[in-house]
């Protein structure tokens, strides 16, 4: 293929990381040590992930070994929610249930209705981007819901007292936090293709794909992220607003988180 | 009953009382006596550890909570709007309510009807805090619970919102007042309840809870 990198060529590439740490070194910025890390980290990282990946996705490999990777992103994607947004009561729950929707959706949709087939090829990609972007949306807008209800307590109350139910009470709140970390999902998408091609269409355009074809499979990505964005902000929404009002209609202690 | 907070404070204890059914009762306490918790146990903003709270007979933990805040009204120290006229304010708390029915529930708060179309931002806090109590007002509540409702307002606005308490706790609405000052708890109330350090310190007729010593130590280390 055209497109193919040898060893060779990343050694060449190379030059771009000691560019960098010129750069650093050059204005004293102290952090030649951090880039050659971060550099060679990632290196490795994609290489051992790379090597896994071409075992689990490989057409002889039984595809549950597939869906167990799937697993793994879940879990992993979960716990790094709760180490993100540690002032959020019971956020691994709510992530985990947010993933499953956005799961069932998207993948519902791309695999049900038979857009990919359903191979480790497609699947271990496609929940990669479904669920990163997913976890992104959780931590964002639980969060943004906790903040907004901190610091709206006295409004929130007001409407509780005067018999509103909670949810009732939370729902401005909650639409405000969702609708601001859904935003710039949107104009991501609105911005593509003009102002930057995104990394999907790119490695593919570089691996020798027809342009076409490229952009093709990349609005379906495109797609698979709006849909899990806005899968996970809804569920998310709905589960903090459980977790964070008792059943009888009381908004919880929400302690500022410790500054770090 | 007794009300501990999430982080094992101890906020209220060995409390027992009873708010009388009439006039106003006023709760006085220093700040940190727990006399806002005590107010909000009233309308179940806040739930009791353990023992309970019950209204007019009835444990309010067996009530629906949201029926309850409507017949048991709430007035925060500082009076919160939530965006749009006060037309659109009042009709936060019975969204099918007519113009008429907002100009009667202004004019018990002391409002000109002329103001339903005020917006909410161009307000004073002192009129503000009117139209907090006339949304109140509008879900007719059989008993008012104000925390503080002064604690925004300047000496004339506070002396015009305890007349206005009074007007309504005389046309049969029994008020439930909260304050840390000891001198407007005399002047207000028709029965006086003391909390200090999460207990009743001393109830009953103003002028004899004021005598009381716990009471008197608090207002000399809380004077002003």
């Amino acid at each position: 293929m055209q497109g193919d990198v040898g060893a060779l060529g990343v050694a060449v590439a190379g030059l771009l990381v000691a560019v960098a740490v010129a750069l650093s070194w050059w204005q004293r910025l102290g952090a030649e040590v951090q880039i050659s890390w971060a550099a060679v980290r990632a290196l490795v990282q994609l290489l051992l992930i790379g090597a896994a990946l071409a075992l689990v996705i490989d057409p002889d490999t039984p595809i549950a070994w597939s869906w167990a990777w799937v697993v793994g992103m879940v879990g992993f994607a979960a716990l790094t929610v709760r180490r993100r947004a540690p002032e959020v009561p019971g956020v691994l729950v709510v992530a985990l249930v947010a993933f499953a929707a956005a799961a069932v959706v998207t993948l519902g949709v791309l695999f049900g209705l038979g857009v990919f087939p359903v191979e480790g090829r497609t699947l271990v990609p496609l929940a990669g981007m479904m669920v990163g972007n997913s976890m992104t949306a959780t931590v964002l807008v639980s969060r943004r819901i906790v903040g907004e209800l901190r610091d709206r307590r006295q409004e929130v109350e007001v409407l509780l007292s005067l018999g509103r139910p909670a949810r009732d009470a939370a729902r401005p709140y909650v639409a405000r936090a969702i609708r601001e970390a859904l935003i710039p999902q949107v104009e991501t998408t609105k911005a593509v293709g003009i102002v930057f091609l995104p990394g999907a269409m790119t490695g593919l355009i570089l691996a020798g794909v027809d342009p076409v074809d490229a952009v093709l499979v990349q609005i379906v990505v495109m797609y698979l992220v709006l849909g899990s964005v806005a899968t996970t902000t809804a569920v998310v929404g709905l589960g903090m607003t459980r977790r964070l009002f008792t059943k009888d209609h009381r908004l919880i202690r929400l302690p500022r988180p410790a500054v770090r | 009953m007794r009300v501990v907070s999430p982080d094992g404070e101890v906020v209220l204890h060995r409390l027992d009382g009873q708010i009388p059914g009439a006039g106003i009762t006023v709760v006085v306490g220093p700040s940190g006596s727990g006399k806002s918790t005590l107010l909000r146990l009233c309308n179940r903003l806040a739930a009791p550890t353990s023992g309970m709270v019950a209204f007019r007979g009835e444990d309010v933990a067996g009530l629906d909570p949201l029926e309850l805040r409507r017949r048991v009204g709430f007035i925060f120290p500082t009076p919160v709007l939530l965006g749009g006229t006060v037309a659109d304010e009042l009709r936060v708390a019975l969204p099918s309510a007519s113009d008429e029915q907002l100009a009667a529930v202004l004019e018990r708060a002391d409002l000109p009807d002329a103001f339903l179309s005020r917006a909410g931002d161009t307000l004073s806090t002192g009129e503000a805090q009117r139209v907090s109590l006339a949304r109140t007002l509008l879900t007719e509540p059989e008993v008012l619970l104000a925390d503080e409702p002064t604690a925004s307002l300047d000496v004339g606005l506070r002396a015009g919102l305890e007349r206005l308490a009074r007007r309504l706790a005389g046309d049969g609405m029994p008020i439930v007042w909260v304050t840390h000052d000891l001198v407007q708890a005399r002047r207000l109330a028709d029965h006086l309840i003391a909390v200090i350090a999460g207990e009743i310190a001393a109830a009953g007729p103003p002028a004899e809870v004021a005598a009381n010593a716990a009471v008197s130590r608090f207002l000399a280390s809380d004077a002003g």
